[in-house]
């Protein structure tokens, strides 16, 4: 179907577009920025006014639930999530039920996210045999079956042994591992970040160092191996400065910080609420802000969601004893948009962080409006604040430490591969 | 964000915590106190200002002292008391804690008396109940003990009258005392002016700074000129693993004895929440001393209660 | 409203000399908190009563306390004497509805059997909602109800009925 997306704000940071102009798309590809190719006739006109239009978001780590928790959420369900959020593409972790070890499992996500018509779902494969730290998984199987990279989730990884030598087996292939830095053992038992508030609050803790230990470990062991590595979900002010110098020394790494802890600090818990129970645990003001500048100096490649929807019955339990996660397919825009107009960040540079970086992360064709290319498209309006409600989210998960907070950016149109897959209507 | 004790009229509906409570309202409770010592001395020990009311002891994790002192204070107020052990019946079934609370809350109850493993439990189950319900917090985790931190209040009173002139230590366990947060919380609230906590770096939480004292890692510099000396329990799983060698070690450089308590002042008083660890924490020559008040403590740790409970009841 | 309120130091004269010829050496007062035990001092000095005098605040007792909570500011109660075998005389500011006397008296039985309780009291304003009657009044007034009245005492020492609406 040919489509007509006129008068609106193009952004394009890849492109390094953002300006008012029009796009034309044909045949699941953008057709032509600007003008329209000669005789271009659309079947469908999207008026963009005061809307900005964007390359489709890309989520660096979203959970599906399936297999294995059909209870907390469906693919059905979060992959409607996902474009409600403008989110086109988006990377899953391995940690569903059985992980996602085996071709099978990886080949069957594949399937049933595509008849689904959605979003592009791009799984991350499990780094051992059923997480559990002992035997690599089959990588290059694994590879063909549509893994694009390979992780161990929040499941710690204890013997250093088997992650280097996991390291070099991912090296001789090219493949890239995505891990989230936590030494499994200084974390043991804690729920919160080891400082003033778990103090207060009494709930056991993880100290800031669980953190940067495992990142000196890696970056070792990346010095030893060569390999490619991308570290999930920093939460620590030192951590990002050793990711920093790390890169100055021009080791193959990237990472990303969830939306969450871009925004909140352990001040949040407040009275033990367990929506702020999260993975890694929500630290200092201080190490918020370093994420935030991070971000910002491009230390920091990209804002990721770490969509990870929980039962209700699951969170309405002591703190501890509550499962970690937030939903966040649906916030990731919004408060993408909150951390850039509160740090004063260009949008255009913003939307890098959840555009042009994950997909390169991902060395995906994808997170750019170029002529030719796929035509994977956001549209929202910027100007929008809007209430986060239970009943409005689409996703299963109604947990966010966000619920009843004003936030900026609605999502109207989304499209994948030229198709309009989420209309918010009028209004 | 609002105080989650507090009723929409901003009085006493749940005692979970004294973080955040207004001075005006521990001294109303130990002012209410010193009546009830009053009526736990004569010859009936009961008034029936809770005639009619089911007071619920909750018990997840077990504690028959405790347990027995929160009974004693609501049957002197005339309650019917009805006492669960919790952690050995419905727990193990699957039944999840808000479950129980509303089965509990659909036979009537007034009252929940709630001892939890998990920091932050009697805060659930204070936002999940009925309007009319309240809620004391036993003890959860390492959190809050809210009404031991009122007795230890009390007791200090009793003896010392001004807490704006106190020198107070707590010593041994702090990182896993729900009982050194309480004290603490309300001593700070009180104005206390210098507030020590002593013990092995492994046993100090971290930032506990932040709450108001000064950390002491040797024992008889801690103690120097003290008024008041608040030993605390050290659990028997901790005393050898990571955080510990041995009971034997921490005795020797942490357990309270006759020499060491001489390095406070000479009227100071020795306080312990009891179950003792005799030879661990507290040498039995201090523990049964002239200066020791801990069964003073106790006596006092019912009026406490039956003062707490009054309040919320009427509230 | 005027109500035309008599002098508390004439009445309390007048209770003295009624209260006088039963006074043996059996005879305990207790004053109720807080009027009661103002008017309860001055009896107990005038009458030269041997036995010390007894306090009650009957806060623990109210049967109003599932609607009116805890009041803020309770007094202990002291009752410095055996009870037993005692010949006991309430001594209240103001008698109206009867509630406070009852009280008093379950909280008089917890601490033993009195051989007998009589009650003084400076005004009786009517109004009874229980079978109770004073043995002993200064004076007897109607006051409507809505308003209240109290015993009120200046930084003298010096009595005084006071009025509220």
């Amino acid at each position: 179907m040919k489509i007509h997306i006129k008068n609106g704000r193009l952004i394009d940071p890849k492109n390094n577009i953002d300006s008012r102009a029009d796009l034309f798309l044909a045949a699941g590809k953008v057709a032509a920025v600007g003008k329209a190719p000669a005789g271009f006739g659309a079947k469908r006109v999207i008026d963009a006014t005061g809307l900005v239009v964007c390359p489709g978001l890309i989520d660096l780590s979203a959970r599906l639930r399936e297999p294995g928790f059909e209870y907390k959420a469906t693919l059905e369900s979060e992959m409607l999530a996902a474009v409600a959020g403008g989110v086109t593409s988006l990377a899953c972790p391995p940690d569903t039920e059985p992980p996602l070890d085996e071709p099978g499992l990886v080949e069957m996500l594949k399937h049933r996210a595509k008849t689904l018509n959605l979003a592009h779902v791009y799984p991350i494969g499990a780094l051992t045999v059923g997480l559990a730290g002992e035997q690599l998984t089959e990588m290059a199987e694994l590879r063909d079956a549509g893994c694009v990279g390979f992780s161990h989730a929040d499941v710690p990884l204890q013997d250093n042994q088997v992650l280097w030598r996991a390291l070099q087996y991912a090296a001789t292939f090219g493949f890239c591992v995505w891990l989230r830095p936590q030494d499994g053992c200084l974390a043991k038992g804690g729920v919160a970040h080891d400082g003033e508030v778990a103090t207060r609050l009494g709930l056991p803790g993880i100290p800031a160092f669980a953190e940067t230990i495992a990142v000196a470990t890696i970056i070792e062991l990346m010095r030893a191996t060569g390999t490619r590595v991308h570290l999930c979900r920093l939460s620590t002010r030192e951590a990002v400065a050793m990711v920093r110098a790390a890169k100055r020394d021009g080791l193959p790494l990237s990472c990303d910080v969830s939306i969450h802890h871009a925004h909140l600090s352990e001040m949040d818990l407040g009275y033990f609420n367990s929506h702020c129970h999260l993975l890694p645990p929500l630290r200092s003001a201080r190490d918020r802000d370093a994420l935030r500048e991070g971000l910002k100096d491009g230390t920091v490649d990209a804002l990721c969601s770490d969509h990870a929807p929980v039962d209700e019955d699951s969170k309405l339990l002591p703190f501890g004893e509550s499962e970690a996660g937030a939903t966040g397919l649906e916030l990731l825009l919004p408060l993408t948009l909150k951390w850039a107009l509160e740090t004063k960040v260009p949008l255009a540079q913003a939307l890098a962080r959840i555009t042009q970086e994950p997909a390169r992360i991902l060395r995906l064709d994808a997170g750019h409006l170029s002529a030719g290319h796929t035509a994977d498209v956001c549209i929202f309006d910027a100007e929008h604040y809007g209430k986060v409600s239970a009943d409005a989210l689409k996703s299963q998960g109604k947990n966010t430490p966000f619920l009843g907070i004003e936030l900026p950016g609605k999502v109207r149109y989304t499209l994948v591969q030229g198709q309009i897959v989420y209309d918010a209507g009028p209004g | 964000m609002r105080n989650p004790q507090l009723n929409d009229k901003g009085e006493l509906q749940h005692l979970l915590t004294i973080e955040g409570l207004p001075r005006e309202t521990l001294i109303h409770i130990l002012d209410t106190a010193t009546s009830f010592v009053g009526v736990t001395a004569r010859e009936v020990k009961k008034v029936p200002l809770l005639r009619g009311k089911s007071v619920f002891n909750l018990f997840f994790e077990p504690s028959t002292r405790t347990r027995t002192t929160f009974e004693i204070a609501a049957k002197r107020l005339s309650a019917d008391v009805i006492n669960l052990n919790i952690a050995i019946s419905s727990h193990t079934k699957g039944e999840t804690l808000l479950d129980t609370v509303d089965n509990l809350s659909a036979m009537h109850a007034d009252m929940f008396v709630v001892r939890h493993a998990q920091s932050g439990a009697p805060h659930l189950i204070a936002s999940h109940v009925a309007s009319h319900l309240h809620v004391i917090n036993a003890g959860d985790g390492r959190h809050a003990h809210p009404t031991q931190g009122l007795l230890d209040l009390y007791t200090i009173r009793h003896y010392k009258k001004d807490f704006t002139r106190l020198s107070v230590a707590i010593v041994g366990d702090v990182l896993h005392s729900r009982v050194a947060r309480s004290l603490i919380h309300a001593l700070t609230l009180m104005g206390t002016p210098d507030l020590r906590v002593i013990g092995p770096m492994t046993l100090i939480p971290a930032g506990v700074e932040k709450l108001g004292v000064t950390v002491f890692h040797d024992l008889e510099r801690g103690l120097r000129d003290v008024d008041v000396v608040v030993m605390l329990r050290l659990q028997s799983e901790r005393m050898r693993g990571a955080l510990l060698p041995s009971a034997q070690e921490f005795f020797k450089y942490y357990g309270l004895t006759p020499e060491k308590l001489a390095l406070a002042k000479p009227d100071a008083i020795v306080m312990h929440p009891g179950p003792l660890n005799r030879g661990v924490e507290i040498d039995s020559a201090v523990a049964d001393g002239a200066q020791a008040v801990i069964l003073p403590q106790v006596t006092f740790g019912i009026a406490v209660r039956m003062a707490v409970m009054s309040i919320l009841a009427g509230n | 409203m005027t109500l035309v309120l008599p002098d508390p130091e004439v009445l309390c004269a007048a209770l003295v000399r009624e209260l006088q010829p039963h006074v043996t050496a059996d005879t305990a007062l207790v004053g109720i908190h807080t009027g009661g035990v103002w008017l309860a001092e001055r009896l107990h000095a005038a009458l030269g009563i041997v036995l010390p005098l007894g306090l009650l605040d009957i806060s623990f007792y109210r049967d109003d306390f599932d609607k009116t909570g805890l009041h803020p500011q309770i007094k202990p109660t002291q009752i410095p004497f055996e009870v037993d075998a005692r010949h006991i005389v309430l001594v209240d500011d103001v008698l109206y509805t009867g509630r406070t006397v009852r009280g008093a008296m379950n909280e008089l039985f917890d601490y033993g059997r009195p051989a007998s309780i009589s009650l003084a009291v400076l005004i009786d304003r009517g109004g009874r909602e229980l079978p109770v009657a004073a043995r002993y009044v200064g004076a007897r007034l109607d006051v409507p109800r809505g308003h209240m009245l109290v015993l009120d005492r200046d930084e003298n020492g010096k009595l005084r009925l006071k009025l509220d609406a």
